[in-house]
């Protein structure tokens, strides 16, 4: 589904180079669930956007579905089929929870599943209730239902590829245990594919694939119960 | 109501959203002159060598008062006054509304005043939209509004004006006695040259007087702002003014907030934000499938609402 060759991103700083993310190369098949971990910084949330195209890459080539997405947009990757889950959720003064999960419902073009239409099933999967729906996304909303909404509007999304980056953020325990079933049960869709970036151990035993990033680099990857101990589980 | 054409019905639902003769009271202005009024039983609208007087008879509930201005005619400038009496214990809604077509060589401006006398714990909504349209020259509007509270009174005056006026110059002042509370709410938005001032000044004379100004505008193209208000608390009070502005392009917007205590028991509180749309937000909407330029319209209308 997804195939990353020799990707690098360089940022600069004043004359200073410095590479983020250093000739990567990851693939992700349809039906599977990836699970990326690292250390701070060790370029986990660089990765997911440049998948989404926030970020471009430097060097290397993206593949989404056999076609080659290095130099689409986001917008285009969107309708392409790939959705993200910020880490860090913005703050949109004037649009309500229902605006931005109409916006992620009906600007979609390709998609497998139809989450999209019935909102408050939708709030309920990342454990609002139907009222947040009027609720304006400004901060009044505390960073955990933030973050909730964040994932609720890429679930409307129902698209191919989901990166959700580090779901767990500020999210309770009984809420995320919920939330870990639907990770569980969206990449099983057949061509689907779920990634999820996480230090949650119960996150990363139920993923097929575990991927470790350091440095910019895959340190290791493999089924979690062969990186025991790499993940010191 | 009078026979319009279809610009002006245009212009008419746009300001007033009405298609035609609004029920109730109302006094409707057409290129300088009144062509149509209708008072209703409670609420009185007559003329005087003053302006247009509108007396509220206290106790009246639930009514609407529609004072649409259309000016469709390239080259008219008046000055409009217009005054309302509202007696006390009535709830009542005021709508106001200018709208300009231009499509002549000459500016058309309209300065309206619009003097409030506000009766003892009556709740007033004042709605004021301005739009213009046209090809042609300017499409100014200048309009004043004062008010004064007794006590226990409530006002909400709500103005919007998006797009099309060239040139505005807003004045806003208000004066409250004992437990009156009024709530503005500004919405602008300016683009090509246009220029937009407002000004507003609120006086918490009275005892638990209570202001809360909210200013939400967003400046595009090569347009100006100018944003001042000024809160005074004169008694143990509270005020709060909000002035949040998005800036594009080569726009320029200033805000001068200024808070004047008077009494240690007055607690004002101005808060002021002006930058442009997040990078972040864009993104967020990009990949959830919206263009770059569809993104800003959503932001932008959002905050506007
Ligand atoms: N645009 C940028 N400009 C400069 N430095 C950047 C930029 N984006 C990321 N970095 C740096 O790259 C490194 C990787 O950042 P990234 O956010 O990808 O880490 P992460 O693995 O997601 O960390 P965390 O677990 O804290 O979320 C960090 O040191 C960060 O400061
Ligand atoms: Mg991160």
């Amino acid at each position: 589904m997804l195939d990353l060759q020799n990707i690098e991103f360089v940022v600069k700083n004043g004359a200073k180079r410095r590479a983020i993310i250093q000739d990567l190369s990851l693939s992700v098949k349809a039906g599977e669930f990836v699970a990326i971990t690292g250390p701070n910084g060790s370029g986990k949330s660089s990765l997911a956007r440049l998948i989404m195209g926030i970020n471009r890459a430097s060097a290397g080539k993206l593949i989404f579905n056999g076609q080659d997405i290095t130099e689409k947009t986001i917008t285009e990757r969107a309708k392409l089929g790939i959705a993200y889950s910020f880490q860090q959720p913005v703050y949109f003064k004037g649009l309500s929870v229902r605006d931005l999960l109409q916006v992620a419902a009906t600007a979609k073009e390709t998609f497998l599943q139809d989450t999209g239409t019935d909102y408050e099933k939708l709030l309920a999967t990342v454990g609002l209730s139907q009222d947040y729906l009027e609720r304006q996304i400004d901060n009044s909303l505390s960073g955990g239902e933030l973050k909730r909404v964040e994932i609720a509007s890429v679930l409307a999304r129902g698209a191919k590829l989901m990166v959700f980056d580090e779901p767990e953020a500020g999210i309770d325990i009984w809420s995320f245990a919920r939330l870990t079933d639907v990770f569980r049960k969206l990449h099983k869709k057949p061509d689907c594919a779920v990634v999820v970036i996480s230090h949650q151990k119960s996150i990363l035993n139920i993923a097929d694939r575990v991927v470790i990033l350091k440095d910019g680099k895959i340190q290791a990857q493999g089924r979690p119960e062969d990186l025991k101990e790499e993940l010191a589980l | 109501m009078m026979d319009l054409d279809e610009i002006e019905q245009q212009i008419l639902r746009e300001v007033a959203g009405i298609d035609g003769r609004p029920e109730g009271a109302y006094n409707f202005r057409l290129n300088g002159k009144s062509v149509g009024r209708q008072s209703s039983t409670n609420i009185e609208v007559s003329t005087s060598p003053d302006g247009l007087n509108i007396h509220v008879a206290p106790h009246t509930h639930g009514e609407v008062v529609h004072i649409p201005v259309i000016i469709s005619a390239s080259g008219l400038t008046e000055l409009v006054r217009n005054n309302f009496y509202i007696g006390q214990d009535c709830e009542v809604t005021i709508v106001a509304g200018c709208g300009i077509y231009n499509c002549g060589t000459k500016d058309s401006v309209h300065d309206g005043v619009h003097s409030f006398y506000v009766g003892k714990n009556s709740r007033v909504r004042y709605i004021e939209k301005h739009y213009g349209a046209g090809p042609g020259a300017g499409k100014i509007l200048n309009p004043v509004t004062r008010v004064e509270q007794e006590p226990g009174s409530y006002v909400e005056i709500q103005t919007e004006q998006l797009r099309g006026v060239d040139s505005t110059r807003r004045e806003t002042s208000a004066l409250l006695a004992n437990d009156a509370k009024i709530l503005i709410r500004e919405r602008l938005l300016t683009h090509g040259r246009q220029d937009a001032e407002s000004t507003i000044r609120v006086e918490l004379a009275g005892r638990n007087s209570v202001a809360d100004i909210v200013s939400r505008s967003v400046a595009q193209d090569e347009s100006r702002q100018l944003f001042r208000s000024q809160i005074t608390g004169k008694n143990a009070c509270r005020g709060h003014s909000e002035c949040d502005a998005i800036i594009m392009n080569k726009a320029q917007v200033s805000a001068i907030p200024s808070l004047d205590a008077q009494c240690p028991d007055a607690e004002l509180i101005h808060e002021a934000a002006i930058g442009k749309i997040a990078g972040e937000q864009i993104t967020k909407l990009m990949s959830l499938g919206l263009s770059r330029a569809q993104a800003e319209s959503q932001i932008v209308n959002g905050f506007l609402r």
